[in-house]
């Protein structure tokens, strides 16, 4: 019974049919094709290479930022911090005698993006320089954009150290992570804390190199790391971690990583009676980090930029100023963005031309800059060279402790 | 063997590729991205159309295999670069294309390790398990140090080119478009259609899964690694999950188990997402409306085939 049904079932008749489709749906892929070559058609009739710079009475600046996603608290307050540099100069008359046009594109905290944005920034608007990104990973991509072009590119806060590796038109006005890595570890050492335990968002390029650097300079200066975990940015749940750490008994503990997740850190640690400080890097710097955590964030520390309790003019003037403007109190990013847009437009006056070679050279030689995150001095490998602040965290405030120079 | 229309386009599609590139120096850099996206989109849509569309398998770990393609090519390339910066401009390309070629073999082995096991699920549990896999592939290259770890690759020589990406995008679609209307690619639409009765016809139902998946996984892997070597920088969190939903997105637009469809998607996505950049952050919101429009007026997909499964009433 079985035999002649399955003879039967065998799929024989397809093959002269098969045929017949292969042609005809081919010819549709062939219009795809077409399709295709058409749209392209479209977009490159709207695209042809535009000669440079149209308007001579005014000077493009470009900032790429990541107004929207996952890191957009940054990039708001970056792009802030840069509009108000560019309105307070037009406001006294322009640069140069031209009225400043600042071009804003959005990258969407996403990967591929940013290299779209920049290229698309300078087909269009031949920006004299770019101000961007926060992310290092973001800047890493828009680099080798930047210095094909010769077009300057100031980074307000990547503090990866190969974003200005890529060339000598890529600067940034913040220091790096070998040193803040060193500047955590010299403080914990300064205070007598010998044995550090590590937890690392291992998801976040920022995290993991200052966690290296931190070990690094705690290592080999007498410090030991009795425990070393990780965890990923969007978890919730760090207990499992933080019970392993207790059961080592560190002093203190570096938590590297963004205030998100530093908040619940710092909760759940309290929550299992761990006492000792926690610390961190700048990506700490944020008011979420207080909502979060509430009680739970007294008395940890973390490194930053600036101080807003610092007394000096520069700063005072920059928080009148921010708060007046955008009703919100700045944080670091805001205070290194402004910091950027300002050097950027020094360096266009004593260059007294916009000419890419000009600039980028009167960028690199920067020395002394009274900038609100200190005096910026740009160094041989285009970093700036300047002292971190720490800050506790008192009463829900981030409290002003100590300068430790590079 | 007697040319056919399948070869006439795809030497039509190479000869393109070669007149794009020749011009491209006319263009400018915005409008070359823009192609170049559009080009590895095109390959990364219509490959998982063969195994989403065709074969009829959800699978949301495309990113996964773009991944592993991406990374194997750019430590290829960034291992040769000290020998290569030296060399002539062709030696370099040449080069690029073994590493391009290394990479998405082995992407293909990826998809081979996964199919096997895994494609013995259906529906919804497959899902799941690519989705994983991909996510283990992205979680591996972000712990291991030589990787780059979190911190990504830089450096990535900028080997990519139109020459490069629109080829590869031809032979991609003429690929998957000849595999699924020769008379072996019959048996990746029996299995979707009916995988029951296509088992009961003596279609070997894993064996046809397991080249969709091997042969999407090579394209894909193709695709990471021209992404990395013109953006110069790939990091970890490039290859999450939303990129895998993305690739998915441009299928079910463009008509699952429609070759042109998709291709056509990818590109239309690729522009929508720039020309919509003026709207600035309302931008996501009238993408996604336009996406729920599009699919409201046509859910077959623009140019799905899914008609012909509805049967027609019988006739007494």
């Amino acid at each position: 019974m079985s035999l002649p049904v399955s003879s039967l079932l065998r799929p024989l008749p397809l093959h002269s049919s098969s045929r017949t489709r292969f042609h005809g749906s081919l010819s549709t892929s062939s219009t795809a094709v077409l399709l295709a070559a058409l749209l392209c058609g479209l977009v490159l009739s709207g695209c042809k290479k535009k000669d440079a710079a149209g308007n001579s009475n005014e000077i493009v600046i470009g900032e790429f930022a990541a107004l929207t996603g996952a890191t957009a608290s940054f990039g708001q307050s970056a792009h802030n911090g840069v509009r108000m540099a560019i309105d307070e100069a037009n406001a006294n008359g322009g640069v140069l005698g031209k009225k400043l046009r600042l071009v804003t594109e959005d990258d969407q905290s996403k990967a591929g993006e940013a290299a779209t944005v920049v290229r698309r920034m300078i087909s269009r608007e031949r920006p004299v320089a770019i101000i961007g990104e926060v992310a290092s990973s973001r800047s890493l991509e828009a680099a080798p954009i930047c210095q094909q072009n010769k077009i300057p590119m100031i980074s307000p806060a990547s503090t990866n150290p190969k974003v200005t590796k890529t060339g000598d038109y890529i600067f940034r006005v913040c220091f790096i992570d070998p040193f803040q890595g060193a500047v955590l570890a010299k403080f914990m050492l300064q205070r007598g804390w010998t044995k550090a335990a590590i937890l690392t968002d291992v998801k976040q390029d920022y995290a993991v190199g200052l966690t290296d650097f931190f070990q690094d300079y705690f290592t080999k200066n007498g410090g030991t790391i009795v425990s070393e975990q990780s965890y990923s940015s969007g978890d919730k749940d760090f207990k499992a971690q933080l019970t392993s750490i207790r059961g080592t008994n560190p002093q203190a503990i570096l938590v590297a990583g963004y205030y998100n997740e530093a908040g619940l850190i710092a909760s759940q640690a309290r929550e299992l009676e761990i006492k000792v400080p926690l610390l961190g890097g700048d990506g700490w710097d944020s008011p979420s980090l207080v909502e979060v955590a509430g009680e739970a964030m007294e008395g940890n520390f973390f490194s930053n930029h600036f101080s807003s309790e610092d007394k000096s003019p520069a700063v005072q003037n920059f928080l009148a100023k921010y708060k007046a403007k955008y009703l919100l109190d700045p944080d670091a990013m805001g205070a290194l963005a402004y910091d950027a847009a300002m050097l950027l437009l020094d360096a266009i006056k004593r260059a007294g031309t916009t000419e890419s070679a000009a600039l980028r050279d009167a960028i690199a030689s920067t020395t002394g800059f009274p900038a609100v995150t200190g005096n910026i001095t740009l160094d041989a490998s285009r970093n700036a060279s300047k002292a971190a602040v720490i800050l506790q965290i008192q009463d829900g405030k981030f409290r002003f402790v100590e300068t430790v120079a590079p | 063997m007697k040319p056919n229309i399948a070869h006439i386009a795809l030497a039509a599609g190479l000869v393109a590729s070669f007149a794009l590139n020749a011009i491209a120096p006319q263009l400018d850099d915005y409008a070359v991205n823009i192609l170049v996206l559009a080009g590895i989109n095109i390959i990364l849509a219509v490959s998982l159309n063969l195994v989403n569309g065709h074969t009829g398998q959800f699978s949301l770990g495309h990113a996964g295999f773009m991944a592993a393609g991406a990374y194997t090519s750019s430590i290829i390339t960034l291992s040769l670069s000290p020998v290569l910066s030296t060399a002539p401009a062709w030696q370099g390309h040449v080069a690029f294309f073994g590493a391009l070629l290394v990479g998405g073999v082995f992407a293909a082995l990826c998809g081979f390790l996964v199919g096997v096991p895994s494609l013995r699920l259906r529906g919804d549990y497959l899902a799941i398990v690519t989705l994983g896999f991909g996510e283990i592939i992205r979680v591996v290259i972000q712990n291991t140090e030589a990787l780059g770890g979190a911190r990504g690759l830089e450096g990535i020589p900028p080997y990519t080119n139109l020459l490069w990406t629109f080829g590869i995008a031809t032979v991609a679609i003429y690929v998957v478009a000849s595999l699924v209307n020769s008379t072996y690619g019959r048996g990746f639409i029996a299995v979707r259609d009916d995988e029951i009765a296509a088992e009961a016809m003596g279609i070997n139902t894993t064996k046809y899964k397991v080249t969709a998946f091997v042969v999407g996984a090579f394209f894909a892997g193709l695709a990471g690694g021209l992404y990395a070597h013109f953006i110069s920088y790939i990091a970890p969190e490039g290859f999450n999950f939303l990129k895998s939903v993305d690739v998915v997105v441009m299928v079910i637009l463009g008509g699952m188990g429609s070759t042109p469809g998709v291709a056509a998607a990818a590109v239309l996505l690729t522009l929508m997402n720039e020309l919509l950049r003026d709207f600035e952050q309302y931008r996501m919101i009238v993408f996604a409306l336009l996406l729920i429009v599009l699919m409201i007026i046509r859910p077959q997909g623009l140019l799905g085939n899914f008609q012909r499964r509805k049967r027609k009433p019988a006739q007494p």
